[in-house]
């Protein structure tokens, strides 16, 4: 279990049209084993603070911690799960959870079956990722992630291009994951309904350059259900936090 | 459905188009010739259709003497020219020959191909000192080259050799380098998460995703290795098959021509072959459309 400080300054991107701003400052503690999740309007940032959160981008002005380490570059100690599963397509299943770790190590090995076991894939180990579903191979990549027992794991929209059964069903099984590892998660999403069924905190941001706008804590317990009075009203705090910016439509 | 249902349902189509090509087309797809092709042999049956009946008309138009034998020998001739070569065990020794200068000129001119493709592929800086003059070398034609080599190297094998080396080198090269740099940049993203080693980089990720451009690449250098044995060894030799057709067009004996051009399309498409049984062996996990 691992915390995570967050200083951000600045960060900006350099176009054809001169800088443009993405974030303002940020500031944000993290606790360990928590499960925190970001929302907030598309193409605001959200993404870009995970990317630098993971070490991926490291053009910006402030600082991430974790456990008190600066994050200077990418690592398997801060897990990311990209919104694409992005698996190796010429390595079966167990292959791709192990990727650069020797299956032959009984160590890995040993720990390879259990986190398929996790994700429930058995029987599947020797398959190749274009057998698989996308809810499937979302999962090989969470395995893989975990396979490193990263300090933190990181994951930007890892259900958003499923169907909304898959989601339902991978989002209970993250939160399985994450009960039975004790990982500190920050996952980003643009789902509300997602935000509550997760998270310990959520974080709303506002439109690019993003900022936090709330950080709402949810003390429901855990499995919960979407119909309950207290998530409906964690549910309505944050569309209404979501109107206010004037980008919130009823499509969304 | 039964046809006499469809065609009432769908009277206007046929009349529309042409009739005769229509009726033509709906034989070719009849269930009859979908199952006579079905299945390994019935593949065979179809890639070897339109050549057996081209040998069927050849044959005919020989024994019919529309063809003169010094031009255009009959099949039945050719077969018995093969077939003398083979007793005296003349052809085995020109294949064998024919064989291993391509087989070491291939793999001479294919691992420095496959070599520079890789390292140029890895390093931005070895591909500005090498790619422009590779690309420079690459566009010299064979022939071209053909009498400084036997300048340089003599009539010998080593001239043979390098000759085909030199030809079977730019196709790996060009192949392999392009199969490096279209890595997905994405999967580079994961490899750096999760720590990869150079070794792993190379071994895990990039050969891999190489694969189906370094197989093609493989393919093409074959092909034109056994291009390279015919300039070889049509500009002088002793033996190889080459030299077979070579020395058979002076005392204008045709069939025996016709053996050589036999062989070598059968070794050609052999080799060719085998890099395809690789291809499909190696590239199990790739999810494209098979046809």
């Amino acid at each position: 279990m691992s915390a995570v400080t967050v200083e951000l300054e600045h960060k900006s991107f350099h176009s054809e049209h001169g800088e443009v701003q993405v974030l303002r400052p940020i500031q944000l503690q993290i606790h360990p084993g928590e499960f925190v999740t970001i929302i907030g309007p598309s193409g605001c940032g959200k993404s870009t603070l995970l990317k630098i959160l993971a070490g991926l981008d490291t053009e910006y002005r402030g600082s991430v911690w974790i456990d008190g380490q600066k994050v200077v570059r990418p690592g398997v100690q801060q897990g990311f799960v990209f919104q694409e599963h992005r698996l190796f397509p010429w390595m079966t299943v167990e292959q791709n959870i192990a990727a650069n770790l020797s299956l032959r190590d009984p160590q890995i090995r040993a720990k390879v079956d259990q986190l398929t076991e996790l994700v429930r894939l058995k029987g599947f180990e020797r398959a190749y990722p274009k057998r698989l579903s996308g809810g499937m191979s979302q999962r090989v990549a969470i395995a893989r992630a975990l396979l490193r027992d990263p300090k933190v794991l990181l994951l930007d929209e890892p259900f958003g291009a499923l169907d909304p059964f898959t989601r339902a069903h991978l989002q209970t099984a993250l939160l399985e994951v994450w009960m039975r590892k004790k990982i500190t998660m920050i996952l980003v999403t643009h789902d509300v309904d997602e935000a509550v069924v997760l998270a310990n905190r959520i974080v709303i941001m506002t439109p690019k350059p993003a900022a936090i706008q709330a950080v709402i804590p949810v003390d429901l317990p855990y499995p919960r259900q979407r119909v309950d009075g207290a998530f409906q009203e964690i549910r309505n705090q944050i569309l209404r936090a979501l109107s206010d910016q004037g980008v919130w439509t009823a499509a969304e | 459905m039964n046809p006499s249902n469809q065609d009432a349902v769908y009277p206007a189509v046929g009349m529309s188009r042409n009739a005769a090509s229509d009726r033509a087309v709906t034989r070719l797809s009849h269930p009859r010739f979908q199952r006579a092709f079905a299945g390994r042999g019935g593949k065979l049956l179809q890639g070897a259709s339109l050549p057996l009946v081209v040998l069927a008309l050849w044959q005919v138009a020989s024994s019919l003497g529309w063809a003169p034998e010094t031009l255009l020998p009959s099949p039945v001739n050719i077969v018995r020219a093969l077939a003398d070569l083979v007793s005296t065990g003349e052809l085995v020794h020109d294949i064998e020959i024919s064989l291993l200068r391509a087989l070491f000129g291939f793999l001479l001119g294919g691992t420095l191909g496959f070599a520079f493709g890789m390292a140029a592929g890895l390093s931005k800086h070895f591909e500005g000192f090498t790619d422009p003059t590779i690309q420079m070398v690459r566009t010299i034609p064979h022939l071209a080259i053909t009498p400084l080599f036997i300048l340089w190297f003599g009539l010998g094998e080593w001239s043979k050799v390098l000759l085909i080396a030199l030809g079977a080198f730019f196709p790996l090269y060009v192949n392999t380098f392009t199969g490096i740099r279209n890595v997905d940049a994405k999967l580079f993203e994961v490899a750096r998460i999760l720590e990869f080693n150079r070794l792993h980089l190379v071994t895990r990720l990039m050969l891999p995703a190489a694969l189906p451009n370094i197989l093609l690449g493989l393919r093409l250098s074959l092909g034109v290795s056994w291009l390279g044995l015919v300039v070889a060894e049509l500009m002088g030799s002793s033996a190889g098959v080459g030299y077979l057709i070579e020395n058979a067009s002076q005392f204008s004996q045709t069939s025996v021509v016709f053996v050589g051009l036999l062989i070598f399309a059968a070794v050609g498409k052999l080799s060719d072959s085998l890099v395809r049984w690789l291809e499909r062996r190696l590239l199990r996990w790739r999810d494209s459309y098979g046809g």
